[in-house]
Protein backbone atom coordinates (compact mmCIF):
# COMPACT_ATOMS: atom_id res chain seq x y z
CA UNK A 1 0.00 0.00 0.00
CA UNK A 2 1.25 3.66 -0.93
CA UNK A 3 0.34 6.34 1.36
CA UNK A 4 -0.50 9.46 -0.15
CA UNK A 5 1.16 11.68 1.54
CA UNK A 6 5.12 10.23 2.35
CA UNK A 7 7.02 10.52 5.83
CA UNK A 8 9.23 13.96 5.79
CA UNK A 9 11.04 15.47 4.45
CA UNK A 10 8.50 16.90 1.89
CA UNK A 11 10.46 19.06 -0.02
CA UNK A 12 14.00 17.87 -1.14
CA UNK A 13 16.87 19.95 -2.43
CA UNK A 14 17.79 19.11 -6.11
CA UNK A 15 21.16 18.38 -4.76
CA UNK A 16 21.61 14.41 -5.98
CA UNK A 17 24.50 12.59 -6.09
CA UNK A 18 25.05 13.33 -9.80
CA UNK A 19 24.96 17.45 -8.85
CA UNK A 20 27.26 16.65 -6.09
CA UNK A 21 29.67 15.03 -8.10
CA UNK A 22 29.66 16.97 -11.12
CA UNK A 23 30.25 20.38 -9.24
CA UNK A 24 33.12 18.72 -7.53
CA UNK A 25 34.64 17.47 -10.95
CA UNK A 26 33.84 21.17 -12.05
CA UNK A 27 35.81 22.68 -9.10
CA UNK A 28 38.59 20.28 -9.69
CA UNK A 29 38.81 21.44 -13.42
CA UNK A 30 40.91 24.61 -13.11
CA UNK A 31 43.17 22.71 -11.23
CA UNK A 32 43.83 19.60 -13.50
CA UNK A 33 44.27 22.11 -16.01
CA UNK A 34 46.94 24.18 -14.44
CA UNK A 35 48.56 21.01 -13.36
CA UNK A 36 48.86 19.78 -17.11
CA UNK A 37 50.28 23.40 -17.64
CA UNK A 38 52.81 23.46 -15.29
CA UNK A 39 54.02 20.19 -15.04
CA UNK A 40 53.18 18.04 -18.63
CA UNK A 41 49.93 16.55 -20.25
CA UNK A 42 50.92 13.44 -18.58
CA UNK A 43 48.77 14.23 -16.13
CA UNK A 44 45.82 14.65 -18.43
CA UNK A 45 46.75 10.99 -20.23
CA UNK A 46 46.78 9.24 -16.74
CA UNK A 47 42.82 11.09 -15.75
CA UNK A 48 41.84 10.04 -19.27
CA UNK A 49 42.83 6.31 -18.42
CA UNK A 50 41.74 5.87 -14.66
CA UNK A 51 38.43 7.12 -15.81
CA UNK A 52 38.04 4.52 -18.39
CA UNK A 53 39.00 2.01 -16.79
CA UNK A 54 36.95 2.98 -13.57
CA UNK A 55 33.76 3.05 -15.57
CA UNK A 56 34.51 -0.42 -16.90
CA UNK A 57 35.29 -1.95 -13.55
CA UNK A 58 32.25 -0.02 -12.00
CA UNK A 59 30.06 -2.03 -14.68
CA UNK A 60 31.95 -5.10 -14.78
CA UNK A 61 31.50 -5.62 -11.40
CA UNK A 62 27.82 -4.11 -11.37
CA UNK A 63 27.03 -7.10 -13.36
CA UNK A 64 28.68 -9.53 -11.49
CA UNK A 65 26.78 -8.42 -8.25
CA UNK A 66 23.84 -8.52 -10.49
CA UNK A 67 22.75 -4.37 -9.74
CA UNK A 68 21.35 -2.02 -12.53
CA UNK A 69 24.73 -0.52 -13.81
CA UNK A 70 23.01 2.91 -15.27
CA UNK A 71 22.44 4.83 -12.75
CA UNK A 72 25.40 3.58 -10.96
CA UNK A 73 27.68 4.72 -13.28
CA UNK A 74 25.31 8.26 -14.08
CA UNK A 75 26.08 9.21 -10.68
CA UNK A 76 29.65 10.24 -12.02
CA UNK A 77 31.30 8.85 -8.12
CA UNK A 78 33.61 6.38 -9.96
CA UNK A 79 34.66 9.44 -12.41
CA UNK A 80 35.56 11.35 -9.75
CA UNK A 81 37.04 8.70 -7.31
CA UNK A 82 39.48 7.93 -10.83
CA UNK A 83 39.94 11.62 -11.15
CA UNK A 84 41.32 12.15 -7.58
CA UNK A 85 43.15 9.19 -7.97
CA UNK A 86 45.09 10.08 -11.19
CA UNK A 87 45.84 13.55 -9.55
CA UNK A 88 47.68 12.13 -6.56
CA UNK A 89 50.02 10.18 -8.74
CA UNK A 90 53.39 11.04 -10.52
CA UNK A 91 52.90 12.33 -14.33
CA UNK A 92 55.08 9.92 -16.04
CA UNK A 93 53.72 6.57 -14.30
CA UNK A 94 52.94 3.25 -16.81
CA UNK A 95 49.75 2.42 -17.56
CA UNK A 96 49.39 -0.65 -15.57
CA UNK A 97 50.49 1.63 -12.09
CA UNK A 98 46.81 3.48 -13.09
CA UNK A 99 45.38 0.24 -13.71
CA UNK A 100 46.24 -1.89 -10.97
CA UNK A 101 45.22 1.58 -8.89
CA UNK A 102 41.83 1.48 -9.79
CA UNK A 103 41.01 -1.62 -9.94
CA UNK A 104 41.57 -1.23 -6.30
CA UNK A 105 39.58 1.78 -5.53
CA UNK A 106 36.51 0.95 -7.18
CA UNK A 107 36.52 -2.90 -7.05
CA UNK A 108 38.18 -3.43 -3.81
CA UNK A 109 37.43 -0.70 -1.68
CA UNK A 110 34.56 0.26 -2.98
CA UNK A 111 32.21 -2.26 -4.62
CA UNK A 112 33.32 -5.34 -2.28
CA UNK A 113 32.00 -3.10 0.71
CA UNK A 114 28.44 -2.60 -1.12
CA UNK A 115 29.14 0.10 -3.51
CA UNK A 116 28.52 4.25 -2.95
CA UNK A 117 28.02 4.99 0.36
CA UNK A 118 29.54 1.98 2.35
CA UNK A 119 32.86 1.98 1.83
CA UNK A 120 34.26 2.99 5.06
CA UNK A 121 37.96 4.12 3.49
CA UNK A 122 38.15 6.86 0.71
CA UNK A 123 38.56 4.43 -2.66
CA UNK A 124 40.96 7.09 -4.27
CA UNK A 125 43.38 7.01 -1.61
CA UNK A 126 43.25 3.16 -1.03
CA UNK A 127 44.10 2.73 -4.98
CA UNK A 128 46.92 5.35 -4.01
CA UNK A 129 48.39 3.92 -1.22
CA UNK A 130 48.44 0.33 -2.51
CA UNK A 131 50.67 1.31 -5.93
CA UNK A 132 52.51 3.55 -3.87
CA UNK A 133 53.83 0.92 -1.41
CA UNK A 134 53.36 -1.71 -4.18
CA UNK A 135 55.73 -0.18 -6.66
CA UNK A 136 57.98 2.17 -5.26
CA UNK A 137 60.20 3.05 -7.92
CA UNK A 138 57.33 4.00 -10.55
CA UNK A 139 55.62 6.53 -8.09
CA UNK A 140 58.71 8.52 -7.98
CA UNK A 141 58.37 9.50 -11.11
CA UNK A 142 57.14 13.51 -10.69
CA UNK A 143 57.72 15.64 -13.93
CA UNK A 144 60.35 18.49 -13.75
CA UNK A 145 58.04 21.93 -13.56
CA UNK A 146 57.99 23.55 -17.16
CA UNK A 147 58.89 27.10 -15.46
CA UNK A 148 62.70 25.50 -15.09
CA UNK A 149 63.07 25.44 -18.79
CA UNK A 150 64.84 22.52 -18.52
CA UNK A 151 65.64 21.15 -22.43
CA UNK A 152 64.12 17.60 -22.20
CA UNK A 153 60.48 18.49 -21.49
CA UNK A 154 58.69 15.12 -22.77
CA UNK A 155 56.44 15.84 -26.14
CA UNK A 156 53.33 14.48 -26.42
CA UNK A 157 54.37 11.01 -28.25
CA UNK A 158 56.80 10.61 -25.57
CA UNK A 159 54.30 11.16 -22.82
CA UNK A 160 52.15 8.55 -24.44
CA UNK A 161 55.11 5.75 -24.76
CA UNK A 162 56.27 6.63 -21.25
CA UNK A 163 52.38 5.70 -20.66
CA UNK A 164 52.92 2.34 -22.36
CA UNK A 165 56.22 1.28 -20.88
CA UNK A 166 57.99 1.66 -24.19
CA UNK A 167 60.54 5.09 -22.54
CA UNK A 168 62.40 5.25 -19.59
CA UNK A 169 61.71 8.34 -17.59
CA UNK A 170 64.33 9.13 -16.00
CA UNK A 171 65.08 11.69 -18.33
CA UNK A 172 62.01 13.72 -17.61
CA UNK A 173 62.00 13.34 -14.02
CA UNK A 174 62.72 15.73 -10.87
CA UNK A 175 62.08 15.29 -7.12
CA UNK A 176 58.98 17.00 -5.42
CA UNK A 177 59.56 20.25 -3.26
CA UNK A 178 59.15 17.94 -0.05
CA UNK A 179 60.85 14.99 -1.33
CA UNK A 180 64.18 17.03 -2.32
CA UNK A 181 63.76 18.56 0.96
CA UNK A 182 63.32 15.31 2.86
CA UNK A 183 66.07 13.62 1.10
CA UNK A 184 68.68 16.59 1.83
CA UNK A 185 67.67 17.36 5.41
CA UNK A 186 68.41 13.40 5.94
CA UNK A 187 72.39 14.26 4.61
CA UNK A 188 72.27 16.68 7.33
CA UNK A 189 72.64 19.37 5.54
CA UNK A 190 70.37 22.38 6.69
CA UNK A 191 66.99 24.42 5.38
CA UNK A 192 69.04 27.44 4.42
CA UNK A 193 71.03 25.79 2.69
CA UNK A 194 68.68 23.12 0.65
CA UNK A 195 66.74 26.71 -0.97
CA UNK A 196 69.60 28.54 -1.99
CA UNK A 197 71.73 25.31 -3.87
CA UNK A 198 69.25 23.70 -5.90
CA UNK A 199 66.94 25.50 -8.32
CA UNK A 200 63.25 24.30 -8.61
CA UNK A 201 62.86 23.58 -4.67
CA UNK A 202 61.31 26.75 -3.15
CA UNK A 203 59.25 28.97 -4.63
CA UNK A 204 57.66 32.16 -2.82
CA UNK A 205 54.95 30.64 -1.00
CA UNK A 206 55.32 26.89 -0.95
CA UNK A 207 57.54 24.32 -3.33
CA UNK A 208 58.25 25.51 -6.63
CA UNK A 209 55.12 25.39 -9.08
CA UNK A 210 53.46 23.41 -6.50
CA UNK A 211 52.49 26.45 -4.89
CA UNK A 212 50.28 27.87 -7.87
CA UNK A 213 48.56 24.59 -7.95
CA UNK A 214 47.85 24.56 -4.04
CA UNK A 215 46.14 28.03 -4.71
CA UNK A 216 44.17 26.84 -7.42
CA UNK A 217 42.76 23.81 -5.42
CA UNK A 218 42.11 26.45 -2.67
CA UNK A 219 39.98 28.31 -4.94
CA UNK A 220 38.24 25.65 -5.89
CA UNK A 221 37.67 23.96 -2.41
CA UNK A 222 35.75 28.12 -1.71
CA UNK A 223 33.77 27.64 -4.39
CA UNK A 224 32.83 24.39 -3.29
CA UNK A 225 32.11 25.38 0.19
CA UNK A 226 29.96 28.93 -0.76
CA UNK A 227 27.94 26.27 -2.71
CA UNK A 228 27.32 24.34 0.23
CA UNK A 229 28.74 21.21 -0.64
CA UNK A 230 30.95 20.66 1.65
CA UNK A 231 31.48 22.26 5.20
CA UNK A 232 34.10 24.77 6.06
CA UNK A 233 35.37 22.13 9.26
CA UNK A 234 37.31 19.48 7.79
CA UNK A 235 39.56 21.92 5.76
CA UNK A 236 39.78 24.47 8.17
CA UNK A 237 41.04 21.97 10.94
CA UNK A 238 42.93 20.50 8.95
CA UNK A 239 44.96 23.08 7.28
CA UNK A 240 44.44 24.94 10.37
CA UNK A 241 46.29 22.04 12.72
CA UNK A 242 48.72 21.46 10.26
CA UNK A 243 49.65 24.75 10.12
CA UNK A 244 49.86 25.24 14.43
CA UNK A 245 52.25 22.33 14.44
CA UNK A 246 54.62 23.11 11.27
CA UNK A 247 54.89 26.94 13.02
CA UNK A 248 55.99 25.40 16.54
CA UNK A 249 58.54 23.62 15.23
CA UNK A 250 59.49 25.94 13.43
CA UNK A 251 59.77 28.66 15.59
CA UNK A 252 62.08 25.97 17.89
CA UNK A 253 64.33 25.28 15.25
CA UNK A 254 63.83 27.01 11.56
CA UNK A 255 66.71 25.37 9.85
CA UNK A 256 65.54 21.75 10.36
CA UNK A 257 61.46 21.99 10.52
CA UNK A 258 59.88 23.55 7.06
CA UNK A 259 57.92 26.77 7.84
CA UNK A 260 54.11 26.64 8.26
CA UNK A 261 52.92 28.42 4.59
CA UNK A 262 55.75 25.22 2.86
CA UNK A 263 54.05 22.80 4.77
CA UNK A 264 50.44 24.24 3.47
CA UNK A 265 51.15 25.30 -0.15
CA UNK A 266 53.07 22.14 -1.04
CA UNK A 267 52.27 18.52 -1.96
CA UNK A 268 49.14 17.51 -1.37
CA UNK A 269 47.65 19.66 1.45
CA UNK A 270 45.18 21.37 -0.25
CA UNK A 271 43.76 19.35 -2.39
CA UNK A 272 43.26 16.41 0.72
CA UNK A 273 42.21 19.62 2.62
CA UNK A 274 38.95 20.12 0.03
CA UNK A 275 38.50 17.67 -2.17
CA UNK A 276 40.02 14.21 -0.23
CA UNK A 277 39.33 14.78 3.81
CA UNK A 278 35.50 16.28 2.87
CA UNK A 279 34.51 13.25 1.12
CA UNK A 280 30.87 13.06 2.79
CA UNK A 281 30.81 8.95 3.06
CA UNK A 282 34.29 8.45 4.63
CA UNK A 283 34.18 11.43 6.93
CA UNK A 284 32.30 12.01 10.68
CA UNK A 285 29.19 13.22 10.10
CA UNK A 286 28.41 15.87 12.82
CA UNK A 287 30.68 19.52 13.07
CA UNK A 288 32.45 18.94 15.81
CA UNK A 289 33.29 15.34 14.42
CA UNK A 290 34.57 16.97 11.66
CA UNK A 291 36.56 19.67 13.70
CA UNK A 292 38.45 16.60 15.02
CA UNK A 293 38.52 14.66 12.06
CA UNK A 294 40.70 17.38 10.02
CA UNK A 295 42.58 18.20 13.48
CA UNK A 296 43.93 14.32 13.41
CA UNK A 297 44.54 14.48 9.76
CA UNK A 298 46.72 17.42 10.56
CA UNK A 299 48.81 16.46 12.88
CA UNK A 300 49.04 13.07 10.97
CA UNK A 301 50.69 14.63 7.93
CA UNK A 302 53.34 16.59 9.65
CA UNK A 303 54.08 14.18 12.18
CA UNK A 304 55.01 11.66 8.78
CA UNK A 305 56.51 14.34 6.34
CA UNK A 306 58.41 15.22 9.43
CA UNK A 307 59.54 12.10 11.02
CA UNK A 308 58.31 9.28 8.72
CA UNK A 309 59.78 7.26 6.14
CA UNK A 310 57.64 9.43 2.96
CA UNK A 311 57.92 12.63 1.91
CA UNK A 312 54.14 13.68 1.64
CA UNK A 313 51.40 11.75 3.89
CA UNK A 314 47.67 12.83 2.77
CA UNK A 315 47.00 9.60 1.52
CA UNK A 316 47.96 7.77 5.03
CA UNK A 317 46.69 10.62 6.89
CA UNK A 318 42.84 10.75 4.73
CA UNK A 319 42.90 6.45 5.71
CA UNK A 320 43.99 6.18 9.25
CA UNK A 321 41.52 8.97 10.22
CA UNK A 322 38.80 6.86 7.79
CA UNK A 323 39.31 4.36 10.33
CA UNK A 324 38.81 6.51 13.24
CA UNK A 325 35.68 8.47 11.80
CA UNK A 326 32.81 5.75 12.80
CA UNK A 327 34.13 5.76 16.15
CA UNK A 328 34.02 10.10 16.20
CA UNK A 329 30.42 9.74 14.62
CA UNK A 330 30.01 7.51 18.14
CA UNK A 331 30.94 10.12 20.47
CA UNK A 332 29.78 13.00 18.54
CA UNK A 333 26.12 12.40 16.80
CA UNK A 334 24.62 14.95 15.00
CA UNK A 335 21.82 16.20 17.92
CA UNK A 336 18.19 15.31 16.87
CA UNK A 337 16.25 18.42 15.92
CA UNK A 338 15.42 20.44 19.13
CA UNK A 339 17.96 18.52 21.09
CA UNK A 340 20.19 21.38 22.73
CA UNK A 341 23.98 20.65 22.87
CA UNK A 342 25.10 19.07 25.74
CA UNK B 1 29.07 -39.33 20.89
CA UNK B 2 28.77 -41.22 18.19
CA UNK B 3 31.72 -41.45 16.04
CA UNK B 4 31.12 -40.13 12.29
CA UNK B 5 31.48 -41.79 9.06
CA UNK B 6 35.13 -41.81 7.70
CA UNK B 7 33.89 -39.72 5.01
CA UNK B 8 31.92 -36.87 6.74
CA UNK B 9 35.49 -36.34 8.89
CA UNK B 10 37.44 -36.11 5.32
CA UNK B 11 35.09 -33.45 4.09
CA UNK B 12 35.15 -31.94 7.07
CA UNK B 13 38.54 -31.13 7.14
CA UNK B 14 38.73 -30.78 3.86
CA UNK B 15 36.09 -28.86 2.86
CA UNK B 16 32.76 -28.15 5.33
CA UNK B 17 34.40 -26.94 8.45
CA UNK B 18 38.20 -26.56 7.26
CA UNK B 19 40.05 -24.80 9.69
CA UNK B 20 41.59 -21.99 7.97
CA UNK B 21 38.53 -20.78 5.79
CA UNK B 22 35.56 -21.49 8.10
CA UNK B 23 36.33 -21.59 11.59
CA UNK B 24 39.52 -18.91 10.77
CA UNK B 25 41.59 -20.43 13.38
CA UNK B 26 45.76 -20.24 13.18
CA UNK B 27 45.15 -17.40 11.14
CA UNK B 28 48.85 -15.70 12.60
CA UNK B 29 50.80 -18.62 11.01
CA UNK B 30 48.72 -18.22 8.11
CA UNK B 31 48.97 -14.86 7.29
CA UNK B 32 52.51 -14.51 8.44
CA UNK B 33 54.00 -17.93 6.94
CA UNK B 34 51.95 -17.69 3.28
CA UNK B 35 54.13 -15.34 1.41
CA UNK B 36 55.49 -18.15 -0.61
CA UNK B 37 54.08 -21.77 -2.10
CA UNK B 38 56.81 -23.18 -0.41
CA UNK B 39 56.98 -21.77 3.02
CA UNK B 40 53.05 -22.22 3.51
CA UNK B 41 53.56 -26.24 2.31
CA UNK B 42 56.41 -26.47 4.68
CA UNK B 43 54.19 -24.92 8.04
CA UNK B 44 51.16 -26.44 6.69
CA UNK B 45 52.48 -30.11 6.75
CA UNK B 46 54.44 -29.46 9.91
CA UNK B 47 51.03 -28.36 11.39
CA UNK B 48 49.27 -31.38 9.96
CA UNK B 49 52.27 -33.93 11.67
CA UNK B 50 51.20 -31.78 14.64
CA UNK B 51 47.84 -32.69 14.41
CA UNK B 52 47.88 -36.03 13.61
CA UNK B 53 50.39 -37.22 16.48
CA UNK B 54 48.50 -34.99 18.88
CA UNK B 55 45.04 -36.06 18.26
CA UNK B 56 46.15 -39.63 18.18
CA UNK B 57 48.10 -39.42 22.03
CA UNK B 58 45.19 -37.01 23.10
CA UNK B 59 42.70 -39.79 22.07
CA UNK B 60 44.95 -42.65 23.96
CA UNK B 61 44.40 -40.75 26.68
CA UNK B 62 41.69 -39.93 26.67
CA UNK B 63 39.98 -42.10 30.00
CA UNK B 64 42.69 -41.48 32.04
CA UNK B 65 42.79 -37.23 32.19
CA UNK B 66 40.38 -35.99 34.19
CA UNK B 67 38.38 -32.84 33.54
CA UNK B 68 39.90 -30.79 35.60
CA UNK B 69 43.12 -31.06 34.08
CA UNK B 70 42.92 -31.69 30.66
CA UNK B 71 43.49 -28.89 29.43
CA UNK B 72 47.42 -28.23 30.74
CA UNK B 73 47.75 -31.86 29.43
CA UNK B 74 46.56 -31.30 25.76
CA UNK B 75 48.87 -28.39 26.13
CA UNK B 76 52.16 -30.74 26.86
CA UNK B 77 51.02 -33.26 24.97
CA UNK B 78 51.16 -30.32 21.59
CA UNK B 79 54.22 -28.82 23.39
CA UNK B 80 55.92 -31.90 23.25
CA UNK B 81 55.01 -32.45 19.73
CA UNK B 82 55.57 -29.38 18.31
CA UNK B 83 59.72 -29.59 19.97
CA UNK B 84 59.86 -32.66 18.20
CA UNK B 85 58.81 -31.52 15.10
CA UNK B 86 61.55 -28.85 15.42
CA UNK B 87 64.43 -30.28 16.23
CA UNK B 88 63.67 -33.20 12.85
CA UNK B 89 63.32 -29.97 10.49
CA UNK B 90 66.07 -28.60 12.07
CA UNK B 91 68.45 -31.47 11.33
CA UNK B 92 66.77 -32.67 7.97
CA UNK B 93 64.87 -29.36 6.61
CA UNK B 94 67.42 -26.61 8.02
CA UNK B 95 67.42 -24.19 5.13
CA UNK B 96 63.06 -23.99 5.35
CA UNK B 97 63.44 -24.19 9.18
CA UNK B 98 65.63 -21.10 8.85
CA UNK B 99 62.86 -19.03 7.01
CA UNK B 100 59.91 -20.47 8.77
CA UNK B 101 62.06 -19.43 12.11
CA UNK B 102 59.51 -18.72 15.51
CA UNK B 103 56.79 -19.74 13.41
CA UNK B 104 57.44 -23.19 14.10
CA UNK B 105 57.84 -23.17 17.74
CA UNK B 106 54.75 -21.07 17.66
CA UNK B 107 52.77 -23.70 15.63
CA UNK B 108 51.98 -24.64 19.31
CA UNK B 109 50.01 -21.80 19.94
CA UNK B 110 47.79 -22.52 16.90
CA UNK B 111 44.25 -22.85 18.13
CA UNK B 112 43.29 -25.13 15.46
CA UNK B 113 45.42 -27.97 17.44
CA UNK B 114 43.61 -27.67 20.77
CA UNK B 115 40.61 -26.79 19.31
CA UNK B 116 40.52 -30.50 17.57
CA UNK B 117 42.08 -31.78 20.83
CA UNK B 118 39.37 -30.70 22.73
CA UNK B 119 35.96 -31.05 20.71
CA UNK B 120 37.25 -34.19 18.64
CA UNK B 121 39.98 -36.18 19.74
CA UNK B 122 39.23 -36.05 23.86
CA UNK B 123 36.04 -37.85 22.68
CA UNK B 124 36.95 -40.27 19.84
CA UNK B 125 38.59 -43.31 19.17
CA UNK B 126 41.79 -43.19 17.94
CA UNK B 127 41.21 -44.37 14.17
CA UNK B 128 38.51 -41.17 14.26
CA UNK B 129 40.92 -39.02 16.03
CA UNK B 130 44.08 -39.51 13.56
CA UNK B 131 42.12 -39.22 10.07
CA UNK B 132 40.43 -35.95 11.70
CA UNK B 133 44.02 -34.48 12.54
CA UNK B 134 44.91 -35.74 9.03
CA UNK B 135 42.36 -34.02 7.05
CA UNK B 136 42.27 -30.82 9.39
CA UNK B 137 46.08 -30.51 8.75
CA UNK B 138 45.16 -31.01 4.81
CA UNK B 139 42.65 -28.57 5.06
CA UNK B 140 44.75 -26.42 6.57
CA UNK B 141 47.73 -26.92 4.20
CA UNK B 142 45.50 -26.24 1.39
CA UNK B 143 44.71 -22.88 2.34
CA UNK B 144 47.94 -22.65 2.90
CA UNK B 145 49.20 -23.64 -0.22
CA UNK B 146 47.10 -21.98 -2.29
CA UNK B 147 47.22 -18.47 -0.34
CA UNK B 148 50.95 -18.96 -0.80
CA UNK B 149 50.83 -19.95 -4.55
CA UNK B 150 48.71 -16.11 -5.02
CA UNK B 151 50.68 -14.00 -2.96
CA UNK B 152 53.90 -15.48 -4.50
CA UNK B 153 52.85 -15.13 -8.17
CA UNK B 154 51.07 -12.16 -7.99
CA UNK B 155 54.00 -10.34 -5.15
CA UNK B 156 56.89 -11.89 -6.71
CA UNK B 157 55.85 -13.22 -10.35
CA UNK B 158 57.42 -16.43 -9.62
CA UNK B 159 55.88 -19.81 -7.76
CA UNK B 160 58.11 -22.80 -6.16
CA UNK B 161 60.85 -20.19 -5.11
CA UNK B 162 62.90 -21.98 -2.79
CA UNK B 163 61.28 -25.72 -3.40
CA UNK B 164 64.49 -26.85 -2.94
CA UNK B 165 64.65 -26.14 0.51
CA UNK B 166 62.17 -28.83 1.03
CA UNK B 167 62.54 -31.25 -1.69
CA UNK B 168 66.72 -31.02 -2.12
CA UNK B 169 68.83 -30.08 -4.91
CA UNK B 170 67.24 -31.36 -7.75
CA UNK B 171 64.19 -28.97 -7.15
CA UNK B 172 66.02 -25.74 -7.82
CA UNK B 173 65.09 -25.81 -11.68
CA UNK B 174 61.19 -26.21 -10.96
CA UNK B 175 60.92 -22.48 -9.83
CA UNK B 176 58.26 -20.50 -12.88
CA UNK B 177 58.89 -17.53 -13.67
CA UNK B 178 56.14 -15.18 -15.27
CA UNK B 179 58.37 -13.20 -17.03
CA UNK B 180 61.98 -11.25 -16.72
CA UNK B 181 59.90 -7.69 -16.26
CA UNK B 182 57.39 -8.25 -14.30
CA UNK B 183 57.27 -5.37 -11.72
CA UNK B 184 56.56 -7.05 -8.82
CA UNK B 185 53.38 -6.46 -6.59
CA UNK B 186 55.37 -5.47 -3.39
CA UNK B 187 51.33 -5.18 -1.36
CA UNK B 188 50.62 -9.16 -2.08
CA UNK B 189 53.83 -9.98 -0.04
CA UNK B 190 53.32 -7.53 2.59
CA UNK B 191 50.92 -8.18 5.29
CA UNK B 192 47.64 -6.23 3.96
CA UNK B 193 48.05 -8.98 0.88
CA UNK B 194 47.63 -11.48 3.27
CA UNK B 195 44.57 -11.12 4.90
CA UNK B 196 43.00 -9.81 1.27
CA UNK B 197 43.51 -12.74 -0.11
CA UNK B 198 42.37 -14.91 2.44
CA UNK B 199 39.05 -12.47 2.23
CA UNK B 200 39.04 -13.14 -1.27
CA UNK B 201 39.25 -16.98 -0.63
CA UNK B 202 36.89 -16.97 1.85
CA UNK B 203 34.72 -15.19 -0.50
CA UNK B 204 35.39 -17.81 -3.51
CA UNK B 205 34.33 -20.65 -0.83
CA UNK B 206 31.27 -19.16 -0.02
CA UNK B 207 30.06 -18.64 -3.79
CA UNK B 208 31.28 -21.92 -4.55
CA UNK B 209 28.97 -23.26 -1.67
CA UNK B 210 26.36 -20.82 -2.60
CA UNK B 211 26.00 -22.22 -5.77
CA UNK B 212 26.28 -25.73 -5.27
CA UNK B 213 23.20 -25.23 -2.84
CA UNK B 214 21.38 -23.39 -5.16
CA UNK B 215 22.03 -26.00 -7.42
CA UNK B 216 21.13 -29.15 -5.09
CA UNK B 217 17.62 -27.16 -4.24
CA UNK B 218 16.84 -26.85 -8.22
CA UNK B 219 17.95 -30.57 -8.69
CA UNK B 220 14.88 -31.31 -5.28
CA UNK B 221 12.43 -29.30 -6.86
CA UNK B 222 12.76 -30.97 -10.38
CA UNK B 223 12.29 -34.82 -8.72
CA UNK B 224 9.87 -33.22 -6.70
CA UNK B 225 8.17 -32.01 -9.78
CA UNK B 226 8.31 -35.22 -11.52
CA UNK B 227 7.07 -37.57 -8.71
CA UNK B 228 3.39 -35.06 -8.60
Amino acid sequence: MQFATRVSPHTVGPASVNAVMRHVLVALLPGTLLYGLLFNAGVWLNILLAVVSAVAFEALILRLRGRPVGPAIGDLSAVLTAWLFALALPPLVPWWVIVTGVFFSIVIAKQLYGGLGFNPFNPAMVGYVVVLISFPRQLTAWSVPRSLESPQAPSLSQLWQTLWGQLPVDAFTHATPLGAVKTALTRNATLSEIFSGADGIGGWLGGHSWELLALTWLAGGIWLIRKGLIAWHIPAAFLGTLFSFALFFYLIDSDHFLNPLFHLFSGAAMLGAFFILTDPVTAPASPRGKLLFGAGAGVLVYVIRTWGGYPDAVAFAVLLMNLCAPAIDYFYRPPVFGERHG
Amino acid sequence: MSTPSTRKIVSDGLWTNNPGLVQLLGLCPLLAVSNTLVNGLGLGLATTLTLVASNSVVSLIRDRVTDQIRIPVFVLVIATVVTMIELAMNAWLHGLYLILGIFIPLIVTNCAIIGRAESFASRQNLRASALDGLSMGLGFTSVLVVLGGLRELTGNGTLFDGAHLMFGEMARGWTLTLGEDYPGFLLSVLPPGAFIGLGLLVAAKNLIDKRQARAAAADTQLSAAESA
